[in-house]
């Protein structure tokens, strides 16, 4: 899904600290649409999983929120890394938190009304859309 | 940035600062399994009051102190879960499994209290 | 000669564009206390914002004119955009409705291209270029402050439903550490999530310990629904409390298996009474019941002696 982009922050990603900044952008950008702090947490541990698999398995690469000025939030999480070798299984969802690969993927694309990833040896792109309820 | 760790009684408690990264939490683990050893502890109470998300690697992360913990004959309990942070994590299917928790720390140590 | 001398050099067409805009933008500067009298004198006649004083349409369209000259000059909307909110927030609560902003904003556009028409008729090609560049942008100006306006409105509304539905959705205190969240009619989404959120939230306000969630005036929900339940009951164990389901009609038991929840590790009480009972003996009351004998007097006997 492409949001008509009104406004896009670009976090790069390369190291714990920046999980912080791109938590806390995520969590601006909610409270700026309306969404409930109850939604805001959402989307926050939303960013603070995406970006926490490209640190510990892509070194880099960065994280961009994009609205659609109303009621809309997607996260696109992109890096440079080599890739996740079975999607399918990192989207199974299992009966404890250690499956789907650890990447906590199969929650996030529960929550989200719009979820998309593309992953290669070259890298990885997941989009995710949250609106807001 | 190290986490204190203080002992009341048989109790270790530990509160969580926020903004800990992925080595300070796994530092954290390494040194309440030690203590728990080296001091005789009974329970362990992680504080995570000051925690703004709770994503899979903390609760994997918390539910091996558990059992790390156990294995060497302590209960671990989990108080100060925000309320949003608990709502987030149950949307995102995250458990903490059988790890007991408690709203704060008052209920953490009464909970101990009452299985003497 | 003459003529040619003050004809500027056509460049590439988008240098064109900015160019013109440039010097159409400096002409309404500068023609600005003629134009804004003209804008508001047309305003009163179209008997427009009449919720607002004269000094405030004033004030406002002096604000609103510079702001308009700005975006046509610079082609950037985010200032006017941020204006156009600011000043929907404000004129809103005052009662002023959609069709009068949408329509002094289209005056302002009518009287400066009129300006512009006077200044440069002598001139039809120039007017012309002056004209293909002041339009679109004329339009986007239009389309954003009315765009913002009704942004501006929907969210008031949503903060208003919002707050409606907050007092009309109460979590209740009955004794210590025991809360009754009370569901009655139907449930949507977003009412779900704003039940739970005022749950958690009221777990941790009042500490407390038992939460009687009674679903008696709830006749039926489909499956997301009760998942949400099963998940605000999840997250309330989080928190420490434990959670009491009363008054499950048998279509909401058979919703709640049919999504793969065991009825058996749910701790479910047929109604409210009983799940009170159950509450305060979780809590470690004693309920006893008083005999006649030992009433508290009543008070109207009391009064009569």
């Amino acid at each position: 899904m492409r949001l008509n982009d009104k406004s896009a922050v670009y976090v790069p990603i390369e190291s714990a600290s920046d999980l912080v900044k791109a938590r806390q952008e995520g969590r601006a950008l909610a409270n700026q649409l309306g969404f409930s702090p109850g939604q805001a947490t959402l989307i926050a541990s939303v960013i603070s999983e995406l970006a926490r698999n490209i640190v510990t398995y892509a070194r880099r690469g960065q994280i961009v929120l994009v609205t659609d000025g109303n009621s809309a939030v997607q996260i696109r999480a992109r890096d440079d890394g080599p890739g996740i070798s079975d999607v399918t299984a990192a989207l199974e969802p299992g009966y404890s938190t250690s499956s789907g690969l650890g990447l906590g993927l199969p929650g996030v694309r529960r929550i989200a009304d719009a979820f998309d990833i593309t992953s290669g040896p070259t890298g990885t792109i997941v989009n995710v859309t949250i609106m807001r309820r | 940035m190290i986490v204190p760790i203080l002992k009341q009684g048989e109790f270790l408690i530990a509160s969580i600062q926020s903004a800990l990264s992925d080595n300070d939490l796994l530092a954290l683990r390494d040194a309440l399994v030690e203590k728990v050893v080296a001091l005789r502890i009974r329970g362990v109470i992680i504080d995570v009051t000051a925690l703004d998300v709770l994503d899979s690697f903390a609760s994997r992360t918390l539910r091996d102190v558990a059992h790390m913990v156990r294995l060497r004959g302590a209960q671990t309990l989990i108080v100060g879960i925000q309320p949003d942070v608990a709502f987030a994590m149950v949307q995102l299917g995250l458990t903490l499994e059988d790890i007991p928790t408690a709203l704060d720390l008052e209920e953490g140590l009464s909970y101990f209290a009452r299985r003497r | 000669m003459y003529e040619a001398e003050k004809r500027p050099i056509p460049p590439s067409s988008d240098e064109t564009a900015t160019t013109l805009l440039s010097e159409l933008a400096a002409h309404l500067r500068e023609s600005r206390p003629q134009l804004r009298q003209e804008w508001a004198q047309r305003i009163t006649k179209a008997r427009l914002l009449t919720a607002m004083t004269e000094q405030e349409v004033f004030t406002e369209a002096t604000a609103v004119y510079d702001q308009y000259v700005e975006a046509l000059e610079t082609g950037t909307f985010e200032t006017l955009t941020a204006y156009a909110r600011n000043l929907s927030e404000r004129i809103i609560p005052r009662g002023v409705e959609t069709d009068e902003v949408v329509g002094i904003v289209l005056l302002l556009r009518d009287v400066l291209a009129r300006s512009l028409f006077a200044k440069y008729q002598t001139d039809f090609a120039m007017l012309n270029r002056i004209l293909d560049a002041y339009e679109p942008a004329a339009n986007r100006i239009a389309n954003t402050v009315a765009v913002g306006f009704v942004q501006e409105r929907e969210r008031i509304i949503r903060e208003q439903q919002e707050a409606i539905r907050e007092l009309s959705t109460p979590v209740l205190q009955v004794r210590e550490r025991l809360l009754i969240l009370p569901i009655i009619g139907v449930i949507d989404p977003q009412r779900a999530r704003q039940l739970t959120e005022q749950l958690l939230h009221g777990i941790r306000a009042t500490r407390g310990k038992v939460v009687v969630i009674d679903l008696t005036g709830v006749a039926a929900m489909d499956s997301s629904i009760a998942n949400h339940l099963v998940q605000t009951v999840e997250a309330s164990r989080l928190l420490g409390a434990t959670v009491i389901v009363t008054g499950l009609s048998p279509a909401i038991a058979q919703t709640l298996v049919n999504i793969g929840v065991d009825l058996g590790k749910m701790n479910t009480v047929g109604d409210l009474q009983g799940g009170i009972e159950e509450a305060e003996r979780l809590l470690g009351y004693r309920v006893e019941q008083i005999t006649p004998r030992e009433k508290l007097a009543d008070p109207l006997t009391d009064i009569a002696r």
